[in-house]
């Protein structure tokens, strides 16, 4: 039995999974958890990650959570191009480094675009004053002044001259205010030149295959949402809509 | 040139790295970045000057950072695995074996969200705001922030520990060492998380112990003494500041 990757290319993490082992010619199983559907949310997908969450990774008997750990255990199993993870002490900290900030920082701003344009809308109906996106997009702009003046600098990638796994989750996070209509790139000419140099790293095919479904996301405002789904989600959304 | 280690020992990141390199008897200058004095905000006058540096030293401005020649490094995880390969501490810190080694990744990914992110809520909730504002602790407020800190330990009970004595089998890891520092947070003010969970409370004996109970009091001493805060005055440039982000 081959190796199972449980994804959804609307998650920015998902994507960060997909364009790896693609790109790096990993064989794996392509297993659709479909959000909207609420398939996250099953029995069935809770045997394989008990968080139900995606990306997931079933490798045999062993079943993976956490796109940085599958990322990294991925990138040893299949013995992977150093520049993704560099065996270099100080190289491979400054890639530790970006990912863990990540987690609190450029991950949980730029995804909330997408809750406050498109899925508060689509599951309670209801469209949210435009202050609450200014919140989001005013802290979103915090992290990326730190991401440039911290992580990037002048340099063409965040760990110097080759892409890394580092940009690699970056950039799947970035996609998504971009796949709602608010991008963060105007205006930002070294992220920009950066964000090319990133695509043309993955390339380009595989980079726009990865982000179709983010891209035309506004398509599923007719999508039919799971109800067991909503329910699910009731807490969260009532949370962000504070 | 000995690496210098720059600490709070209040902040939870800093103890995990300071255990990290003490039980691993890693030399290191202790550089003290006194939080509640604002000294990792701005510059502190007179006879502290090096402060300054600490910008140089994490842009960011938070603790823990590392300063190994002329290399700098933020964020506690990438300290604590940098420690790890340049000091080749022993194996089961962070196994070799690929699907133990992903379960410690597993773990500490997934923390900063749940474990870390509740934890520090309720110490917030319940020491800092007051200290802050000048007001005491909101009841409501510290019963939401343990109730979210008490659904994150049945995952963590649940997914991460399972019946196992350490979150990666059988020895302590970078994982468990997360974990308990950002659990005892809690307990610093109060706030006793392991009450009734007795799986839990073993766990936690067992780290304490893999630790060292002598070094583990040490590292939480500052913490376990919190109650003195209360008469802690922050300096007024770092009152405000706090204060606006406070504001709801």
């Amino acid at each position: 039995m081959g190796m199972e990757l449980y994804l959804d290319l609307l998650s920015q993490p998902c994507r960060a999974v997909y364009i790896f082992a693609k790109k790096n010619n990993i064989p794996f199983e392509f297993k659709h958890v479909e959000l909207f559907k609420g398939q996250h949310c099953r029995e069935e997908f809770g045997k394989i990650n008990i968080l139900k969450k995606v990306p997931a990774l079933k490798d045999g008997v062993f079943t993976l959570a956490e796109s940085t750990a599958i990322l990294l255990y991925l990138s040893r199993k299949y013995n992977t191009p150093d520049h993704w993870y560099p065996s270099d002490t100080q190289k491979r900290a400054r890639v530790d480094e970006y990912l863990s900030w990540h987690h609190t920082n450029i991950r949980g701003n730029a995804g909330k675009t997408l809750w406050i344009k498109v899925l508060i809308p689509l599951f309670t109906g209801q469209t949210l004053p435009p202050e609450k996106l200014q919140e989001v997009m005013d802290e979103l702009a915090i992290s990326l002044k730190q991401f440039e003046e911290k992580f990037l600098q002048d340099k063409p990638f965040i760990v110097g001259s080759e892409i890394s796994l580092a940009d690699l989750m970056a950039i799947v996070e970035l996609m998504q205010p971009i796949g709602v209509g608010c991008d963060i790139f105007e205006d930002r000419p070294k992220l920009s030149e950066w964000r090319n140099q990133v695509e043309e790293a993955v390339g380009k095919e595989l980079f726009q295959e990865a982000h179709e479904l983010i891209l035309n996301i506004k398509e599923l405002s007719n999508i039919q949402i799971d109800p067991q789904l909503k329910e699910h989600l009731a807490p969260v959304l009532r949370k962000m809509m504070k | 040139m000995v690496v210098e280690l720059f600490l709070d020992l209040l902040s939870q990141p800093c103890r995990a790295v300071f255990i990290f390199a003490k039980k691993n008897n890693i030399p290191f200058e202790f550089k003290h970045v006194e939080l509640l004095k604002g000294e990792w905000k701005a510059p502190v006058p007179v006879g502290m000057n090096w402060v300054e540096e600490f910008g140089k030293v994490n842009v960011l401005k938070k603790v823990p950072a590392l300063k190994d020649g002329a290399f700098t490094l933020a964020e506690s995880i990438a300290i604590l695995l940098y420690l790890s390969r340049k000091f080749n501490t022993p194996d089961h810190w962070y196994p070799s074996d690929l699907q133990k080694r992903a379960r410690v990744d597993e773990y500490l990914s997934w923390q900063h969200t749940t474990i870390r992110e509740k934890g520090c809520k309720v110490f917030i909730t319940k020491v800092l705001v007051p200290l802050i504002l000048g007001e005491p602790f909101s009841p409501e407020k510290l019963e939401t922030a343990v109730e979210e800190l008490n659904s994150a330990l049945k995952q963590f009970e649940e997914k991460f520990l399972q019946n196992k004595p350490f979150i990666v089998g059988n020895e302590i890891s970078l994982a468990d060492l997360m974990a308990i520092v950002e659990l005892m947070e809690p307990v610093g003010c109060g706030c006793d998380i392991f009450e009734n969970k007795p799986k839990l409370m073993e766990w936690r004996s067992r780290v304490e112990e893999a630790v060292g109970k002598e070094l583990f009091q040490q590292a939480h001493e500052i913490l376990l003494n919190v109650k003195n805060l209360s008469t802690t005055q922050l300096p007024p440039e770092l009152s405000e500041s706090l204060k606006q982000l406070l504001k709801p």
